[in-house]
Formats: C-alpha cells, structure tokens, sequence
C-alpha cells in the first residue's frame, strides 16, 4: 500500500466496526496526544527562552508576560488536558472490560472529554489572549491580583480550570456508577463487599489471617487488583478536583467582585493556610493519584504481559489502602521553605510520613519486577520496553523528590530546576507516559479490533528518542537546579547557557519522538479512521467481551 | 562529616544522585536483556523483607544523615531560641524590597537573623553566589496578625565561607518582577551580603 493510502486509510483500521466504549476511548486518546504536542512545543519554547539572547524565537517569547503565561497553561495542558484525559480514556475502558460490566454511561464518557478539552483550551486562551498566568500553584493572592493580570483573563482560565475539574467529577462517578453496578459478576456481591476490596482491606486481611493461621478472609477478591488501583487512586482524584474547585471559586469571587467595581479585601484570606489547603489538595495529585494509578497499571501490565497472577498480589492490595493515609499526609514537603510552618507538620508530614513514598513506590516496582521475572524468557515487545522505560523513569523520580523532601536539602534545592526537572519531568514524561505508551501498546488491538501499527520501526525510534530525550532533558535541567537555577524564574541573558542548550536538545528529541510517534498513528488508522473515530458509533455497546487473559499469550515467547 | 556551606552539600548530592541514577538504570537495563534469556539466572536473591528494610533504612536513614551533617537543620529547628549575631528585617511591597540596608557585612561563622515581611504577594528570599548557585532561601507569605501587624517570614543562617552574595526573590509574584523585555530581574539586589574573615577552606 502505498504511502498516500495508508494515510487516508490506515493499514486495516475499520472505524465502523468500533463500539460506543472503544469510540470514546479514543477520542480521549485522539486529544490526549494532541495536547501532548502542544505542551511539547510550549516546553521547547520555554526551554529555547532560556539559552540566552542567541535563541532563534521572536523576542516576544522572552518577555516576562509572555513567557509566564505559557509557563501557566504549560502545566495545565499537560497534566489536565493530556495525561487526565489519556488516563481517564484507558481507564474507563479498562474498569468494564476487567469487571465484564457495560460501562455506566457512554454519554458522560463523552462529556468528561469534551468537558476537559473545552476546559482546557479556555484555559489556555486566556493565557494566549490575556497573558494570564498566576502558575499553576495559584498562591494567594496572586491570581486575585488585578493589578498585574487582566480580570477577564483571570475569569475564563478559572472558568477552563473548573470545567476541566467537572469533567474529572464525571470521570469518577463514572468509574464508581460501573464497580458498584450490581451487574454480571457483581451481580450477588453487595456494595460493602464492593468496597472492601475497592479499598484493598481485603487483602489486608487476607495477610492478617495468613499471620493468625486462619483461612483466607477472601479467595476470590470481588475487585481486580487493577480496580482496585484505580477506585482508590480516584478517592484522591475526587478529593483533588474538590480542592481545586473550590479554590478556582474563591479566586473567581474575588475576580467578579474586582470586575463589579467593589474589591474584596485579599488580606481576609491566609495565604499560609491558603498553601496548606491547596498543597494538600494538589499534592494528591503527584503523591496520590499518579503513584497509585501507575502502581496499578504496572501490575495490569505485568499480569497481561506475562500472563501470570501478580507476585505478592495480598501485599499489593494492602499497600493500596496503606498509600491511601500516606498521600492525605504528605503535602508538607511543599511547605518546607515555608518559615510559618509549624516545624512538627514539616518534620512529620514534609519528612517521616513522605519518606513512605520510597516504601510504596519501591513495593510497586518489586512486586512488578518479580512478576515479569518469574515469567521469563519474555519477548521484548514495545510494552514490555515501555514498562521498563516507566520504571526507569519512577527509579530515577521519586528518590529524586525525597532527597528535596528534606529540611536541610529543601533550603537549598527549593524552587530550583532540580525539582520541576530532575523529578517532575522525569516522573511525568519518562515515568507516568511511558507505562501510558505500554498499556496504549497492549490495549491498541483491543480498542481498535486488531488494527496493524503501521511501522515497528517508527515505533522503536519513538522510543529510543523519547526515553534518552526525557532522562536528558530531566538530567541536564536537574544539573541547573543544582547549579541555582530557579524553576519560574526568566533567564534571558544565558546565565545557564551550556546545561540549557544540552536540556533543549534533549527536550526537542521528545518533541520529535512525539511527532514519529502520533505519524505511526495516523499512518495506522489513515485520516479517514480519524475522523471516523468522532462520528457516532452503530455499535453502542458500552463493554468489551475479551477476556483480559488471552491478552498475555501474544506476549509470551 | 560536615557540610560548612551549601556548595558542598550540593557538590556531594550532584556527586551521590548521579551513581544511584548511572544504577538504576544500568540495573533496569541488564533486567530488561535478562528477561528475553531463558538461560538468564538471578546473580542475587533479594529477600523480599531485605529489600523493604533497605527502603525503610533509606527513607529514614536519609533525614537522620542530613540533621547531622547539615548544620542549617537544627538551627533552623530552634532558631527561636538562638541569639543572632546581626538581625535585619525588612519589607516587601509591589516587587520592591523596602527598609532593605544597602549592604551587608558580615563576620565569618556570624549566625545572622533575616526576617522579610511582605505587604501583598508571596515572594522568596535568596542568596546566591557570584556563579549563581544559591546560599540559602526561604519564602515570603504575606499576611499580618489580629493587630494587622506584618507576618514574620524569619531565617537564621550562619555564614561559614568568604563570598559576596546577591539577593532576589525565590518565588514567582508575577511578570512584574521583571523589565518589559525580561532583560532585568528587579528585584535583584547585587552584591548585598559580604562575608569577610574567614580562611581559604572555610571558617575562622
């Protein structure tokens, strides 16, 4: 087939085969990656700013209005519009399909999607328009701070942020409406019995009992070890969007008061306890969700791929429930440069109880390692590799984090690049997107009825480029943390010019390594199967018959 | 072991990540090509308790290491309870560093008290070294009490090593801190600290 056919066409993608779950799953999936380029390009953007005055962009990207605003929605594209929207995709995908339940509803299934792209984008704009850009941390009061931003900017980002958050909410009452349906294998069990495994106490106690001598509290958990992940990673991902919600309607009170001709007074608001609450909420994201999340699609990947029950399976599930309680009391670590603070919450939560993470986050990438070895020999598949990429990325991330989570390390690694770089990054694009390309890669043939990727090769330089371009980038940008680079701060004159260009060859190798990856895509499924995908679907079945255990036998050598 | 200043912590750091990082990888990597073998044998048999324990020493290990090693941890800890050398306290208001001395000097091993109150945004107080490397930092929260007195945002540090260092905000509070062409950093405040008397290594 010809070069021209296949991007029309695709190899054999038939778009009209495709139920209503498979359709919704990619169109979450079509934005996700569609995002995920433009937060590329806005990080290379940032990235070229920083190299000095020889840098080839239009001066107006070194202007400070400019340049925050980008560094505003950067974040907010990034982690809302493409890594929510990707991992909402597979995940209301994978709760029927590993449940063998229809999915609650497609209708809110399209909603969450189109809520968080619509939400996103005004985001966006009013940044782009407005030049809004109080950064993602929102500390009071500056996103109230009429004088330096425009209120109508400040209005339509906090309304792009509460869509978003809304169509997080519909997320998660998808996700729980389809685990509590009294439907199929659920059929005799009742809520509590739902909600014990939801919550990993049942295998909690199943190690109670193996300690005590008795019989297994529960033989057959009602819940998959992956929903259970999932239920409990969205306990903190309701709580987040909580959070942030009410936080975007305090600043949009302020901003419609400002707009009315009567200010409030910022001053009524704390901005200690400000921090604390929206720490709080926002840490559940990065110490909450994420690592829960990951932990659970490891341990999918790991049983798909290797076709085995996953080593450890009771502890698993009981580190689950123990992540619960660590990640509602790790926010801290923010707040350690903050002399306020009282000193007991840093050393407790900032510190000891953050500590924990190594514990959980190492039990996770144990339990998978061990998993996979047992299973030995393994074909090197691409999401075996990009699983291997993920562990890479939370090997190097997460020790990372809890060397700043210290009050001696913090004084001096605080706000610096080392954080957002040699953490954040790595953790995000090399952690949590490479374990996304691994379950992308086992469920591509479910989702798109057997569709042939179109180049192996384009596959594997995507990501070779993406794993060395995102440890570089990290790398080098965590070297210039080291070194006194702040992480929002403007460096327009060079200061650290040598680690910057090395960071910016690095961040354009994962620009390009995208650019090969979502090629493949297209090539895949053609422009046509694309469009395809946003049509209705004649097909509305909401689940998927495929039993999650043939999935592993294409994997076994 | 002691760290005197904040430059040898970070060189030990940069020193310390960059093996565990060459190990990490190196160890996922050779796992990886283990894993396509059929022939391939653990060289190592990792108790499962073993591993925890180490994650466990490690957690813990880590603070316990810096509280001794990094004088700043303590100090800080108790800073409430020490009698500074030389205190300052000064304003911010609109990006503009108010009642700020225009230089100060500074005896080697001196504990000295900066206490930064800020009238509206949240800003960062930082020291950093001619290369840029920074000294010491904190943040700067507004806000005042019930008699609408200014916050305290209070540091102790003492000052170990010959340096002149520059101040300028830590935290993000807005373009404003910046020239139109983001050519100016306004709050930088050069050559603010000097640090005089102490020998080549360091110290008195």
């Amino acid at each position: 087939m010809s070069l021209m056919k296949n991007l029309v066409h695709g190899t054999n993608f038939d778009h009209t085969s495709l139920n209503a779950l498979q359709k919704v799953t990619l169109r979450a999936v079509v934005m996700s990656f569609l995002f995920f380029g433009l937060v590329a390009i806005e990080g290379m953007i940032m990235r070229l700013v920083v190299t000095g005055a020889s840098n080839p962009l239009p001066e107006m990207f070194s202007h400070p209005q400019h340049y925050f605003s980008i560094m505003t929605v950067h974040p907010i594209v990034g982690i809302f519009g493409s890594t929510y929207q990707l991992v909402f995709a597979a995940f209301m995908f994978l709760v029927p399909f590993l449940t063998k339940k229809p999915l609650y509803s497609v209708k809110l299934a399209n909603a969450v999607w189109l809520l968080i792209t619509i939400g996103t984008v005004l985001a966006w704009i009013a940044a782009f328009v407005w030049q809004y850009a109080p950064m993602y941390t929102l500390y009071w009061p500056l996103p109230a701070d009429t004088i330096q931003f425009n209120v109508v900017g400040g209005i339509v980002f906090i309304i792009g942020v509460a869509l978003i958050m809304l169509g997080t909410l519909g997320f998660i009452y998808n996700i729980y409406a389809t685990i509590f349906a009294r439907v199929g294998v659920h059929k005799d069990k009742t809520t509590k019995e739902l909600l014990i495994s939801g919550f990993g106490i049942d295998g909690m106690l199943n190690l109670w009992h193996k300690l005590t001598g008795k019989p297994p509290y529960s033989k057959e958990p009602a819940l998959a070890l992956p929903v259970v992940a999932i239920f409990r990673g969205t306990v903190d991902t309701f709580l987040d969007a909580i959070v942030i919600l009410s936080a975007g309607i305090l600043v949009l009170v302020y901003l419609l008061f400002d707009a009315s001709g009567a200010p409030l007074d910022v001053g009524a608001i704390d901005a200690l306890l400000y921090k604390n609450y929206f720490w709080w909420g926002l840490d559940l994201v990065a110490d909450g969700l994420v690592l829960i999340y990951v932990a659970g699609s490891w341990y999918l990947l790991a049983t798909l791929i290797t076709g085995q029950k996953l080593f450890m399976e009771n502890v698993a599930r009981a580190a689950l429930m123990l992540e619960l309680l660590v990640s509602w009391m790790v926010w801290s670590h923010h707040l350690l440069a903050d002399q306020g603070q009282p000193e007991m919450m840093k050393l407790i939560s900032g510190e000891m109880v953050t500590a924990f993470e190594l514990l959980t986050q190492g039990l996770a990438l144990f339990i998978t390692l061990v998993t996979l070895w047992k299973a030995r020999p393994l074909k090197m598949t691409m999401e075996l590799k990009y699983l291997l990429g993920g562990l890479v990325g939370f090997g190097l991330a997460v020790p990372a984090a809890i060397i700043q989570a210290d009050m001696g390390m913090n004084r001096v690694l605080h706000n610096t690049q080392w954080i957002i770089m040699a953490h954040v990054h790595i953790a995000l694009i090399v952690g949590l997107y490479m374990t996304l390309y691994s379950a992308l890669y086992v469920l591509w043939p479910i989702v798109t009825n057997g569709t042939k990727m179109f180049s192996s090769k384009m596959s594997n330089i995507h990501f070779w480029m993406y794993l060395i371009g995102g440890i570089g980038m990290g790398a080098f940008g965590g070297m210039a943390g080291l070194d006194g680079m702040l992480r929002r701060h403007l460096y327009v004159n060079g200061e650290f010019n040598t680690l910057m260009i090395l960071a910016a060859i690095c961040g354009s190798m994962v620009l390009i390594a995208w650019v090969i990856f979502l090629l493949n895509i297209v090539m895949s499924v053609g422009i046509k199967g694309l469009i395809g995908i946003f049509l209705p679907a004649h097909d509305k079945t909401a689940s998927y018959g495929i039993e999650p255990e043939t999935v592993a036998q294409n994997h076994k050598a | 072991m002691t760290f005197t200043n904040s430059f040898e912590l970070l060189a030990f750091h940069e020193t310390a990540y960059t093996i565990y990082a060459v190990m990490i990888i190196s160890i996922i990597a050779w796992f990886g090509y283990n894993l396509t073998r059929k022939e391939a044998k653990s060289i190592v048999r990792i108790p499962f308790y073993t591993y925890m324990a180490f994650l466990v020493a490690g957690g813990v290990g880590h603070h316990i290491f810096t509280y001794n090693t990094i004088p700043w941890v303590s100090q800080d800890i108790t800073r409430h309870e020490v009698t500074p050398d030389a205190s300052y306290t000064f304003e911010i208001q609109r990006h503009k560093w108010i009642g700020i001395p225009e230089k100060v000097t500074i005896q080697c091993g001196q504990t000295v008290e900066f206490d930064v109150k800020s009238r509206d945004l949240v800003y960062g107080f930082g020291l950093f070294r001619q290369d840029g490397t920074l000294v010491t930092q904190m943040q700067v929260n507004p806000g005042t009490d019930v008699n609408g007195i200014l916050d305290s945002n209070d540091m102790l540090w003492t000052f170990n090593h010959n340096g002149v260092f520059n101040l300028t905000s830590t935290e993000y509070s807005g373009p404003a801190q910046y020239s139109e062409d983001g050519k100016e950093d306004l709050m930088l405040v050069k050559n603010f600290v000097e640090v005089v008397g102490c020998t080549d290594g360091g110290k008195k």
